[in-house]
């Protein structure tokens, strides 16, 4: 992680939040930071507002570069479906999609992710509820349920990305959470039958 | 007084039928809320120092720079060295690595930390003492206590002979005439608790009384923990906890820092929130006992072991406890035995209750030497292990065991799938094999009360001070009283997770679901009672005629006398159904019983070059008298088979044995199993209607215990070798393969 910090954030200049930059559009100012980025090292250091899209929608929050997304999610924006684990990630309890793939929230700083689409557990109980939390509900896949969400969010990015996974790809490739519990069997169950047209209804 | 019984399977609506958990969507949408989620306006965050030294003093405390650090408002000082009344200065010693010192409140969790990392403190290292498997080293040390023992002979000394000298003798003689003698060592490590949701608090003040939202498997009686600490009375603190993220026997106290934080939040007037980091959730929140053990039995030409003699050791940190003798040998009881414990203080962290006390290790040190019985004679365990019950002391019958091992051998297809220990077929560099484990537990109902109110607009709520660890505590209250009030499951409300609830006991013993039932059928049987003698006349009825079926109040049999349930209860009039019961835990009932047992196999593959252990397949067996949720008594059971599978192939605590250190606190080195790493389990419930007509009975508990044999005995059915101590990490099967 610090290496990855120093790369993206530490050589560079501070751009901070101005006025100018608070009033145009966040995916363009994105786009315009790396561009500015690429052509000289910039440096952010101290609280700053920046604007993050969560689910959907747009949200200021007021940071600093050790701020984690997890914190950002949890403490500021009252979504605390991600939970916190593990300091390194390796529960996966944190787990979110950005920009269509999954990372650990805990592990994800909140400047990192500015500009991208965020999309939390939340987001997945909207209008209509999304096959994956309602196969978990139909196969039991929640004990303590403190783990839940994260792998709620890890199963609906491998799905998205392999909606015709076979049991023995689940089981391969749905090794970055942890349940203490043990549903997963359930887990295994609840992902299997959303592949085949589950929690449709 | 009314007499409550269950009804028969035949007219039981919802009870034993699979339900969906009814906070399933809650919990996997995040709309559950947690300790940890609490999060209440103007709070402050807290972290902790904790000591990096396994035994040490406290001789300094500096903290004025964590003070001057930006976003921190309060240094909560745990361990300050201070004049005693004789005027000397009073140095704290530290039991264990880990152990918090300072606490910092800050605006968020980065300052916080920042704070925790500018505290100076100056420790006085002292000798450490931490290897908890060498007995000898332990003795040596001056670190051992005897813990207990028993021996039973079937002879009895004559009048003149003394005591211990005959014993010696007698022992010697039944193995010189044994046709079988199996010496070994086994053991199991020290693992944590682990739970997902650390343990702590969010706590506020509020005109005097404390409000604490606290990650507790003890709702009814945690007020009474934060009382006597802050010297206040248990009617000054509400505890609330709708959710909590896992206990497993660990979460039943406030704890230390949780009345540092209700400290913290009295000196600043501001909520807090203090919940542990991850490191130290598994140092200092919860361990389970090592045991290591030296058998030695004696067994006829049979397989039947008449003599038994054990010593054992192991511990339970710096209070120097262990695993209870008084399960071992374990099930299996022969008539002739003798064994002696020994308990180890290392410094680390005192146990808590782990899923089971005792009955995990104590079945991972003992049917394993049972096992290599049959290994040594070259027969088939299970027949070692059907013979053996000749011989038991448990909470089972013999017959159950016997049925339930020819259930699971039948679903593991074991008369197909064994060969003699050592001798199967070798597939490259990979060997299969077969093992068995067997266990009992208790389960008895804990005591508890309910508030229901049965309203004449038909609305039914309940109000119980229990909580819900993820057994599906809920749902069992809700099918309850449905199903005594002839409702579905969406027409009741359940309140659970606050102190202020009638009294329900703390979720410890598999207990919960029996006391739950208890006091919920209860509660519901007197309101229907009620509810009859007001709608009898209507339906021109007697109150003992009438019943309440399919939402509607009827007079027996006779569906057409009937009102519906809304209506029914509108014959209330101006007034509210409102019954308070209360079960109390040991008294006699229909509704609840205690004792199980539950028999599981398991089918491994051992990778001979690397030493790689991989469960293909586990068949658990179990019987717990009535069950209410199929469906969560299945969930219970995956996850007690997997936790098996967890402490048997991958957890353990490692500590350094020289420093104390805990080397690997963190998630990716405290290595659980995922979804992978699981093989086919196949859980069947043993339930003919003898074991159901006993009632609710216990289930969290006892499933977890035997997998760990059984997948010890597998891996020694596979490979010829016993890898004595678990867990059966590669490391320790290439070392016992030679």
């Amino acid at each position: 992680m610090s290496n990855w910090f120093q790369e993206h954030f530490s050589r560079r200049k501070f751009l901070g939040g101005t006025g100018a930059v608070a009033a145009t559009a966040l995916l363009s100012e994105s786009a315009r930071q790396a561009e500015a980025a690429e052509k000289e090292p910039q440096v952010r250091s101290g609280e700053q507002t920046i604007k993050l899209k969560v689910n959907g929608k747009v949200h200021e929050v007021k940071v600093e570069p050790r701020t984690t997304l997890l914190d950002v999610l949890r403490y500021q924006l009252d979504l605390t479906g991600a939970k916190p684990v593990s300091i390194d990630g390796s529960s996966g309890a944190s787990t979110v999609i950005v920009d269509g793939k999954p990372v650990t929230a805990s592990t994800t700083l909140a400047l990192a992710v500015e500009g991208k689409a965020i999309q939390t557990v939340e987001s997945l109980a909207g209008k209509k509820l999304d096959p994956v939390p309602q196969c978990f509900v139909e196969h039991d896949a929640e004990q303590c349920g403190f783990c839940t969400p994260g792998f709620v969010v890890a199963v609906r990015a491998y799905l998205d990305k392999n909606p015709n996974a076979t049991e023995e790809m689940i089981r391969n490739n749905l090794n970055g959470n942890i349940c203490r519990c043990g549903t997963y069997v359930n887990v295994l169950q609840a992902a299997v039958a959303v592949v085949k047209g589950g929690g449709n209804g | 007084m009314a007499e409550y019984s269950w009804p028969s399977k035949e007219d039981s609506r919802l009870i034993g039928k699979r339900h969906t958990r009814l906070d399933g969507l809650a919990k996997s949408t995040g709309a559950a809320r947690y300790t940890y989620d609490v999060n209440l306006p103007n709070q402050l965050i807290v972290k902790a120092l904790g000591s990096p030294h396994a035994h040490c003093k406290v001789m300094s405390v500096d903290v004025s720079a964590a003070e001057k650090t930006p976003g921190v408002v309060h240094v909560h000082v745990l361990r300050m060295p201070k004049k005693g009344d004789d005027g000397v200065m009073v140095y704290p010693e530290i039991q264990t690595e880990g152990e918090l010192i300072v606490a910092v409140a800050a605006e968020s969790e980065g300052a916080a930390a920042e704070g925790v990392s500018k505290i100076k403190v100056q420790y006085e290292q002292l000798p450490v003492f931490a290897d908890d498997d060498d007995l000898d080293a332990a003795i040596k040390a001056g670190r051992t206590k005897r813990a207990g023992g028993k021996i039973t002979l079937e002879k009895e000394p004559g009048d003149d002979e003394d005591e211990e000298e005959f014993e010696e003798k007698e022992i010697a003689r039944l193995f010189k005439e044994s046709a079988h003698v199996v010496e070994g060592h086994y053991g199991i490590d020290v693992i944590t608790h682990c739970c997902l949701e650390p343990h702590g608090s969010t706590v506020e003040w509020k005109g005097g009384k404390l409000n604490a939202y606290l990650s507790t498997q003890n709702v009814s009686k945690t007020d009474d923990g934060f009382a006597a600490a802050l010297d206040l009375t248990a009617d000054d603190v509400d505890v609330h906890c709708e959710y909590i993220g896992g206990g497993f026997g660990s979460k039943f106290r406030p704890d230390y820092w949780g009345i540092a934080a209700a400290e913290i939040s009295k000196a600043t007037g501001r909520p807090v929130k203090f919940m542990l980091t991850r490191d130290q959730e598994l140092k200092i929140a919860g361990n389970r006992p090592s045991g290591y053990i030296n058998v030695k039995l004696g067994a006829d030409k049979d397989g039947v072991v008449q003599i038994w003699d054990s010593q054992q050791w192991g511990t339970s940190g710096y209070d120097g406890g262990g695993v209870s003798d008084s399960v071992i040998p374990y099930v299996y009881r022969p008539k002739n035995y003798r064994r002696v414990a020994t308990s180890i203080a290392v410094n680390a962290d005192p146990q808590r209750a782990w899923r089971a006390p005792n009955h995990p290790q104590a079945c991972a040190m003992t049917q394993t030497a049972y096992d290599d019985l049959a290994a040594k004679m070259q027969v088939d365990s299970l027949d070692i292990f059907l013979k053996n019950l000749a011989n038991i002391e448990a909470r089972q019958t013999a017959e159950v065991y016997t049925e339930e091992l020819k259930l699971a051998a039948q679903l593991m297809d074991w008369k197909a799938k064994w060969h003699p220990h050592g001798k199967g077929p070798r597939k490259g560099s990979v060997v299969d094999g077969l093992g068995i484990g067997l266990h009992e537990w208790g389960g008895v109902a804990n005591s508890s009360s309910v508030l229901l109110r049965v309203h004449a607009d038909g609305g039914v709520s309940s109000y119980c001070g229990t909580q819900d660890l993820g057994t599906g505590t809920r749902t069992v209250c809700a099918i309850v009283l449905a199903e005594t009030f002839g409702l579905d499951i969406d027409d009741v409300k359940v309140n659970i997770g606050h102190s202020t609830y009638p009294e329900s006991g703390a979720s410890g013993g598999s207990t919960t679901v029996g006391a739950v039932s208890e006091s919920h059928r209860r509660a519901a049987t007197d309101a229907l009672a009620r509810l009859f003698e007001k709608v009898a006349p209507a339906l021109g009825a007697q109150p003992g005629d009438l019943e309440a079926k399919k939402g509607r109040i009827q007079v027996k049999g006779s569906p057409s006398k009937s009102l519906s349930w809304k209506e029914a209860c509108s014959k209330l009039g101006m007034s509210t159904i409102e019954i308070t019961t209360n079960y109390e835990r040991g008294n006699k009932t229909n509704l609840s019983s205690e004792g199980v047992g539950g028999v599981q196999m398991a089918h491994v593959s051992v990778d001979l070059e690397t030493g790689a252990v991989r469960v293909n397949k586990v068949v658990a067996v179990q019987d717990m008298g009535l069950i209410i949720n199929r469906k969560a008594a299945e969930s219970q059971i995956y996850g007690a088979v997997i936790m098996s599978i967890a402490y048997a192939l991958f957890e353990q605590r490692i500590m350094d044995p020289k420093t104390g250190a805990f080397l690997n606190a963190e998630l990716s080195d405290y290595k659980l199993p995922r979804l992978g790493d699981i093989g086919e389990i196949v859980v069947e419930m043993y339930e003919p209607e003898s074991q159901r007509s006993r009632g609710v009975i216990g289930l969290g508990e006892p499933p977890v215990i035997s997998g760990g044999a059984a997948i010890s005995n597998a891996v020694c059915n596979a490979t010829g070798v016993r890898v004595p101590v678990l867990p059966l990490t590669p490391q320790r099967v290439l070392k016992a393969l030679g």
